[in-house]
Protein backbone atom coordinates (compact mmCIF):
# COMPACT_ATOMS: atom_id res chain seq x y z
CA UNK A 1 0.00 0.00 0.00
CA UNK A 2 1.80 3.10 -1.13
CA UNK A 3 1.00 6.24 1.11
CA UNK A 4 -1.11 9.02 -0.18
CA UNK A 5 1.81 11.58 -0.01
CA UNK A 6 4.32 9.71 -1.74
CA UNK A 7 1.51 8.98 -4.83
CA UNK A 8 1.07 13.08 -4.52
CA UNK A 9 4.54 13.60 -4.94
CA UNK A 10 4.61 11.16 -8.11
CA UNK A 11 1.84 12.04 -9.45
CA UNK A 12 3.14 15.55 -9.51
CA UNK A 13 6.07 14.12 -11.95
CA UNK A 14 3.84 12.40 -14.03
CA UNK A 15 4.16 8.91 -12.91
CA UNK A 16 0.37 7.62 -11.66
CA UNK A 17 0.45 4.46 -9.51
CA UNK A 18 -2.48 2.83 -8.40
CA UNK A 19 -3.62 -0.40 -6.04
CA UNK A 20 -5.92 -3.34 -7.51
CA UNK A 21 -8.26 -2.37 -5.54
CA UNK A 22 -8.77 1.37 -6.45
CA UNK A 23 -8.90 0.19 -9.88
CA UNK A 24 -11.41 -2.16 -9.33
CA UNK A 25 -13.16 -0.33 -7.20
CA UNK A 26 -13.13 2.69 -9.93
CA UNK A 27 -14.58 0.31 -12.76
CA UNK A 28 -16.92 -0.66 -10.38
CA UNK A 29 -18.00 2.40 -9.24
CA UNK A 30 -18.77 4.13 -12.73
CA UNK A 31 -20.77 1.54 -14.04
CA UNK A 32 -23.43 1.51 -11.23
CA UNK A 33 -26.56 -0.23 -13.75
CA UNK A 34 -29.50 0.58 -11.52
CA UNK A 35 -32.95 -1.60 -12.00
CA UNK A 36 -35.54 -0.54 -14.07
CA UNK A 37 -37.90 -0.08 -10.72
CA UNK A 38 -40.27 2.27 -9.92
CA UNK A 39 -43.10 2.56 -7.47
CA UNK A 40 -45.06 6.03 -7.45
CA UNK A 41 -44.08 9.54 -8.25
CA UNK A 42 -40.59 9.53 -7.47
CA UNK A 43 -40.38 7.22 -10.03
CA UNK A 44 -40.99 9.83 -12.39
CA UNK A 45 -38.10 12.02 -11.38
CA UNK A 46 -35.53 9.15 -12.04
CA UNK A 47 -36.81 8.77 -15.52
CA UNK A 48 -36.07 12.36 -15.51
CA UNK A 49 -32.71 12.07 -14.12
CA UNK A 50 -32.41 9.20 -17.34
CA UNK A 51 -33.01 11.57 -19.61
CA UNK A 52 -30.69 13.73 -21.64
CA UNK A 53 -31.69 16.95 -19.85
CA UNK A 54 -29.67 15.82 -16.37
CA UNK A 55 -27.84 12.75 -17.90
CA UNK A 56 -27.58 10.22 -15.26
CA UNK A 57 -25.03 8.22 -18.07
CA UNK A 58 -22.23 10.77 -16.97
CA UNK A 59 -21.85 8.62 -14.00
CA UNK A 60 -22.34 5.76 -16.11
CA UNK A 61 -25.69 4.83 -14.24
CA UNK A 62 -28.14 5.11 -17.88
CA UNK A 63 -27.77 1.15 -18.13
CA UNK A 64 -31.49 0.52 -16.68
CA UNK A 65 -31.72 -3.17 -16.44
CA UNK A 66 -34.94 -4.68 -16.95
CA UNK A 67 -34.14 -7.97 -14.46
CA UNK A 68 -32.43 -8.25 -11.41
CA UNK A 69 -29.83 -10.43 -12.22
CA UNK A 70 -28.25 -7.90 -14.35
CA UNK A 71 -28.82 -4.96 -11.88
CA UNK A 72 -25.99 -3.32 -9.04
CA UNK A 73 -28.18 -0.91 -7.71
CA UNK A 74 -31.90 -0.83 -6.71
CA UNK A 75 -33.62 2.46 -6.67
CA UNK A 76 -36.75 2.67 -4.42
CA UNK A 77 -38.31 5.09 -5.92
CA UNK A 78 -41.36 5.79 -4.24
CA UNK A 79 -44.33 4.32 -1.83
CA UNK A 80 -43.53 1.00 -1.09
CA UNK A 81 -47.41 -0.44 0.16
CA UNK A 82 -47.42 -3.51 2.18
CA UNK A 83 -48.46 -5.26 -0.89
CA UNK A 84 -45.48 -4.58 -2.71
CA UNK A 85 -43.24 -4.64 -0.01
CA UNK A 86 -42.55 -9.00 -0.40
CA UNK A 87 -41.72 -8.16 -3.93
CA UNK A 88 -39.26 -5.58 -3.93
CA UNK A 89 -37.38 -7.59 -0.96
CA UNK A 90 -37.94 -10.78 -3.70
CA UNK A 91 -36.26 -8.27 -6.15
CA UNK A 92 -33.14 -7.42 -3.79
CA UNK A 93 -32.51 -11.23 -3.32
CA UNK A 94 -32.50 -11.81 -6.56
CA UNK A 95 -30.13 -9.56 -7.35
CA UNK A 96 -26.17 -10.59 -7.63
CA UNK A 97 -23.97 -9.11 -5.11
CA UNK A 98 -22.53 -6.77 -4.64
CA UNK A 99 -25.57 -4.60 -4.55
CA UNK A 100 -26.74 -1.27 -3.59
CA UNK A 101 -29.60 0.17 -2.67
CA UNK A 102 -31.08 3.98 -2.73
CA UNK A 103 -33.82 4.95 -0.82
CA UNK A 104 -35.26 7.97 -2.89
CA UNK A 105 -38.39 10.11 -1.18
CA UNK A 106 -39.93 10.54 2.05
CA UNK A 107 -41.90 7.35 1.14
CA UNK A 108 -39.41 5.01 0.82
CA UNK A 109 -37.45 6.31 3.98
CA UNK A 110 -40.11 6.63 6.31
CA UNK A 111 -43.56 6.19 4.45
CA UNK A 112 -43.51 9.80 3.68
CA UNK A 113 -47.03 11.40 3.62
CA UNK A 114 -48.66 8.31 3.93
CA UNK A 115 -46.89 7.07 6.89
CA UNK A 116 -50.51 7.03 8.63
CA UNK A 117 -52.03 4.83 6.15
CA UNK A 118 -52.47 1.15 7.66
CA UNK A 119 -51.13 -0.20 3.96
CA UNK A 120 -47.81 1.88 3.68
CA UNK A 121 -44.53 -0.06 5.14
CA UNK A 122 -43.11 2.84 6.77
CA UNK A 123 -39.33 2.26 5.49
CA UNK A 124 -37.74 0.07 3.02
CA UNK A 125 -34.75 0.03 5.50
CA UNK A 126 -37.16 -2.18 7.57
CA UNK A 127 -36.34 -5.48 5.20
CA UNK A 128 -33.59 -4.57 3.02
CA UNK A 129 -30.16 -2.43 3.76
CA UNK A 130 -30.06 0.97 2.44
CA UNK A 131 -27.17 2.35 1.68
CA UNK A 132 -28.21 6.18 0.17
CA UNK A 133 -31.28 7.91 1.69
CA UNK A 134 -32.41 11.38 -0.69
CA UNK A 135 -35.00 13.00 1.75
CA UNK A 136 -37.76 14.81 -0.36
CA UNK A 137 -41.13 14.67 -1.89
CA UNK A 138 -39.91 14.37 -4.71
CA UNK A 139 -36.57 14.67 -4.77
CA UNK A 140 -35.21 16.54 -7.84
CA UNK A 141 -33.23 14.88 -10.25
CA UNK A 142 -29.94 16.18 -8.72
CA UNK A 143 -30.63 14.81 -5.64
CA UNK A 144 -30.65 11.46 -7.60
CA UNK A 145 -27.63 12.20 -9.12
CA UNK A 146 -26.09 13.77 -6.16
CA UNK A 147 -27.01 10.01 -4.27
CA UNK A 148 -25.27 8.57 -6.75
CA UNK A 149 -22.24 10.44 -6.46
CA UNK A 150 -22.60 9.31 -2.88
CA UNK A 151 -22.77 6.02 -3.81
CA UNK A 152 -19.79 5.74 -5.71
CA UNK A 153 -17.68 7.32 -3.18
CA UNK A 154 -19.23 4.43 -1.11
CA UNK A 155 -17.93 2.15 -3.60
CA UNK A 156 -14.46 3.46 -3.72
CA UNK A 157 -14.02 3.30 -0.17
CA UNK A 158 -14.58 -0.14 0.54
CA UNK A 159 -12.38 -2.33 1.38
CA UNK A 160 -11.33 -5.88 -0.85
CA UNK A 161 -9.96 -7.63 2.24
CA UNK A 162 -9.31 -7.45 5.53
CA UNK A 163 -12.15 -8.02 8.11
CA UNK A 164 -13.66 -4.70 7.38
CA UNK A 165 -14.42 -5.98 3.96
CA UNK A 166 -18.17 -5.44 2.94
CA UNK A 167 -20.92 -8.49 3.18
CA UNK A 168 -20.83 -9.63 -0.62
CA UNK A 169 -17.11 -10.55 0.20
CA UNK A 170 -17.82 -12.51 3.59
CA UNK A 171 -18.61 -16.09 2.78
CA UNK A 172 -20.21 -16.61 5.96
CA UNK A 173 -22.57 -14.09 5.72
CA UNK A 174 -25.72 -14.27 3.97
CA UNK A 175 -26.53 -12.64 0.85
CA UNK A 176 -30.24 -12.86 1.07
CA UNK A 177 -32.91 -11.36 3.07
CA UNK A 178 -35.92 -13.19 4.52
CA UNK A 179 -38.89 -12.30 2.60
CA UNK A 180 -41.73 -11.11 4.68
CA UNK A 181 -45.47 -12.99 4.31
CA UNK A 182 -49.24 -11.27 4.19
CA UNK A 183 -50.11 -12.04 7.54
CA UNK A 184 -53.75 -11.30 8.94
CA UNK A 185 -53.18 -7.94 9.45
CA UNK A 186 -50.13 -6.53 8.82
CA UNK A 187 -46.88 -7.99 7.16
CA UNK A 188 -45.12 -10.88 9.02
CA UNK A 189 -42.50 -10.55 10.77
CA UNK A 190 -43.42 -6.34 10.72
CA UNK A 191 -39.63 -5.78 10.06
CA UNK A 192 -36.20 -7.26 9.87
CA UNK A 193 -34.96 -7.50 13.16
CA UNK A 194 -31.62 -7.68 12.51
CA UNK A 195 -31.30 -4.40 10.07
CA UNK A 196 -34.01 -2.42 12.21
CA UNK A 197 -35.38 -2.24 15.74
CA UNK A 198 -38.66 0.05 16.71
CA UNK A 199 -37.24 3.04 18.49
CA UNK A 200 -37.33 2.23 22.52
CA UNK A 201 -40.14 4.72 24.13
CA UNK A 202 -39.16 6.43 27.34
CA UNK A 203 -41.40 7.79 29.33
CA UNK B 1 6.55 -13.85 -51.96
CA UNK B 2 8.15 -12.53 -48.88
CA UNK B 3 5.69 -9.50 -48.56
CA UNK B 4 2.53 -11.88 -49.14
CA UNK B 5 3.22 -13.84 -46.31
CA UNK B 6 4.39 -10.99 -44.04
CA UNK B 7 0.92 -9.58 -44.59
CA UNK B 8 -0.83 -12.44 -43.90
CA UNK B 9 0.95 -12.55 -40.27
CA UNK B 10 -0.49 -9.05 -39.60
CA UNK B 11 -3.98 -10.54 -39.87
CA UNK B 12 -3.52 -13.53 -37.49
CA UNK B 13 -1.89 -11.17 -35.14
CA UNK B 14 -4.73 -9.17 -35.27
CA UNK B 15 -6.94 -11.86 -35.12
CA UNK B 16 -5.37 -13.14 -31.63
CA UNK B 17 -4.81 -9.68 -30.84
CA UNK B 18 -9.12 -9.98 -31.25
CA UNK B 19 -10.21 -12.44 -29.36
CA UNK B 20 -7.31 -11.85 -26.45
CA UNK B 21 -9.30 -8.75 -26.39
CA UNK B 22 -12.81 -10.25 -25.82
CA UNK B 23 -11.16 -13.22 -23.71
CA UNK B 24 -9.07 -11.43 -21.50
CA UNK B 25 -11.76 -9.50 -19.75
CA UNK B 26 -14.07 -12.24 -19.12
CA UNK B 27 -11.32 -14.56 -17.91
CA UNK B 28 -10.55 -11.89 -15.65
CA UNK B 29 -14.27 -11.80 -14.76
CA UNK B 30 -14.69 -15.41 -14.16
CA UNK B 31 -11.36 -15.60 -11.96
CA UNK B 32 -12.96 -13.11 -9.99
CA UNK B 33 -15.94 -15.15 -9.44
CA UNK B 34 -13.91 -18.33 -9.17
CA UNK B 35 -11.20 -17.31 -6.33
CA UNK B 36 -12.18 -13.86 -4.68
CA UNK B 37 -16.22 -13.28 -4.44
CA UNK B 38 -17.61 -15.73 -2.60
CA UNK B 39 -21.24 -17.01 -4.57
CA UNK B 40 -24.36 -17.13 -2.60
CA UNK B 41 -26.97 -18.73 -4.46
CA UNK B 42 -30.36 -19.10 -2.51
CA UNK B 43 -33.88 -20.16 -2.52
CA UNK B 44 -35.26 -16.72 -4.26
CA UNK B 45 -31.97 -16.10 -6.15
CA UNK B 46 -32.66 -19.12 -8.12
CA UNK B 47 -35.93 -18.75 -8.49
CA UNK B 48 -37.72 -17.71 -11.85
CA UNK B 49 -37.74 -13.78 -12.00
CA UNK B 50 -41.68 -12.84 -12.30
CA UNK B 51 -41.22 -9.29 -11.92
CA UNK B 52 -40.65 -10.29 -7.92
CA UNK B 53 -44.00 -12.27 -7.72
CA UNK B 54 -43.13 -15.81 -7.27
CA UNK B 55 -43.64 -18.43 -10.22
CA UNK B 56 -47.06 -20.33 -10.08
CA UNK B 57 -46.87 -23.49 -12.16
CA UNK B 58 -45.76 -24.80 -14.84
CA UNK B 59 -44.27 -23.21 -18.09
CA UNK B 60 -45.05 -26.11 -20.40
CA UNK B 61 -48.87 -26.08 -20.54
CA UNK B 62 -51.04 -27.28 -22.87
CA UNK B 63 -52.83 -24.27 -25.28
CA UNK B 64 -56.79 -25.08 -26.69
CA UNK B 65 -56.22 -26.01 -30.41
CA UNK B 66 -59.38 -24.39 -30.42
CA UNK B 67 -58.33 -21.00 -30.27
CA UNK B 68 -56.52 -21.25 -33.40
CA UNK B 69 -59.79 -21.66 -35.51
CA UNK B 70 -61.54 -19.19 -33.50
CA UNK B 71 -58.50 -17.35 -34.89
CA UNK B 72 -58.62 -18.21 -38.34
CA UNK B 73 -62.36 -17.79 -38.39
CA UNK B 74 -62.03 -14.37 -37.32
CA UNK B 75 -59.01 -13.51 -39.78
CA UNK B 76 -60.90 -14.36 -42.85
CA UNK B 77 -64.10 -12.57 -42.35
CA UNK B 78 -61.57 -9.62 -41.26
CA UNK B 79 -60.18 -9.76 -44.61
CA UNK B 80 -63.47 -10.30 -45.96
CA UNK B 81 -64.45 -6.85 -44.77
CA UNK B 82 -61.74 -5.31 -46.38
CA UNK B 83 -63.39 -6.41 -49.96
CA UNK B 84 -66.60 -5.12 -48.69
CA UNK B 85 -65.98 -1.87 -48.28
CA UNK B 86 -65.00 -1.29 -52.24
CA UNK B 87 -67.54 -3.68 -53.16
CA UNK B 88 -69.90 -1.14 -51.13
CA UNK B 89 -68.55 2.07 -52.52
CA UNK B 90 -68.78 0.76 -56.56
CA UNK B 91 -72.37 -0.85 -55.78
CA UNK B 92 -74.16 1.38 -57.87
CA UNK B 93 -71.76 1.23 -60.82
CA UNK B 94 -71.76 -2.49 -60.42
CA UNK B 95 -72.75 -4.97 -63.71
CA UNK B 96 -74.91 -8.17 -62.94
CA UNK B 97 -71.57 -10.13 -63.50
CA UNK B 98 -69.40 -8.01 -60.84
CA UNK B 99 -72.15 -8.24 -58.67
CA UNK B 100 -72.64 -12.26 -58.86
CA UNK B 101 -69.28 -12.78 -58.20
CA UNK B 102 -69.08 -11.13 -55.03
CA UNK B 103 -72.27 -13.23 -54.08
CA UNK B 104 -70.39 -16.12 -54.33
CA UNK B 105 -67.51 -15.42 -53.34
CA UNK B 106 -69.40 -14.07 -49.64
CA UNK B 107 -71.86 -17.45 -49.67
CA UNK B 108 -68.65 -19.51 -50.25
CA UNK B 109 -67.32 -17.72 -46.35
CA UNK B 110 -70.40 -18.09 -45.27
CA UNK B 111 -70.49 -21.46 -46.39
CA UNK B 112 -67.23 -22.56 -44.17
CA UNK B 113 -68.79 -20.28 -41.19
CA UNK B 114 -71.52 -22.90 -41.53
CA UNK B 115 -69.21 -25.99 -41.67
CA UNK B 116 -67.45 -24.57 -38.82
CA UNK B 117 -71.08 -24.18 -36.47
CA UNK B 118 -72.30 -27.09 -37.40
CA UNK B 119 -69.04 -28.80 -36.75
CA UNK B 120 -69.30 -27.46 -32.96
CA UNK B 121 -65.83 -25.07 -33.43
CA UNK B 122 -67.66 -21.89 -32.01
CA UNK B 123 -68.65 -23.39 -28.84
CA UNK B 124 -66.05 -23.06 -26.53
CA UNK B 125 -65.76 -26.19 -24.47
S1 LIG C 1 -41.89 10.82 -1.62
FE1 LIG C 1 -43.49 12.11 -2.46
S2 LIG C 1 -43.03 12.12 -4.66
FE2 LIG C 1 -41.93 10.40 -3.78
S3 LIG C 1 -43.29 8.66 -4.00
FE3 LIG C 1 -43.67 9.54 -2.00
S4 LIG C 1 -45.38 10.94 -2.32
FE4 LIG C 1 -44.53 10.48 -4.32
Amino acid sequence: MIEAGLKNELQKQGVYVTSLQELYNWGRANSVWPLTFGLACCAIEMMAASMARFDLARFGAEVFRPSPRQADLMIVAGTVTKKMAPLVVRLYNQMPEPKYVIAMGACAISGGPFKQGYNVLKGVDRYIPVDVAIPGCPPRPEALLHAIMTLQEKILNQKLTGPDRPRHLKAEVEGAYPVPVYGRHDLEPPNNPALWQPPAIKR
Amino acid sequence: MQTAQNSYLVLVLLAVAAVGFAAAPLAMAWAWARFFSPQKPGKDKNAIYECGLEGKGDAWIHFRSEYYLYGIIFLVFDVETIFLLPFAVAFTGLSVGAFVAMIVFLLLLVEGLVWAWRKGILTWK
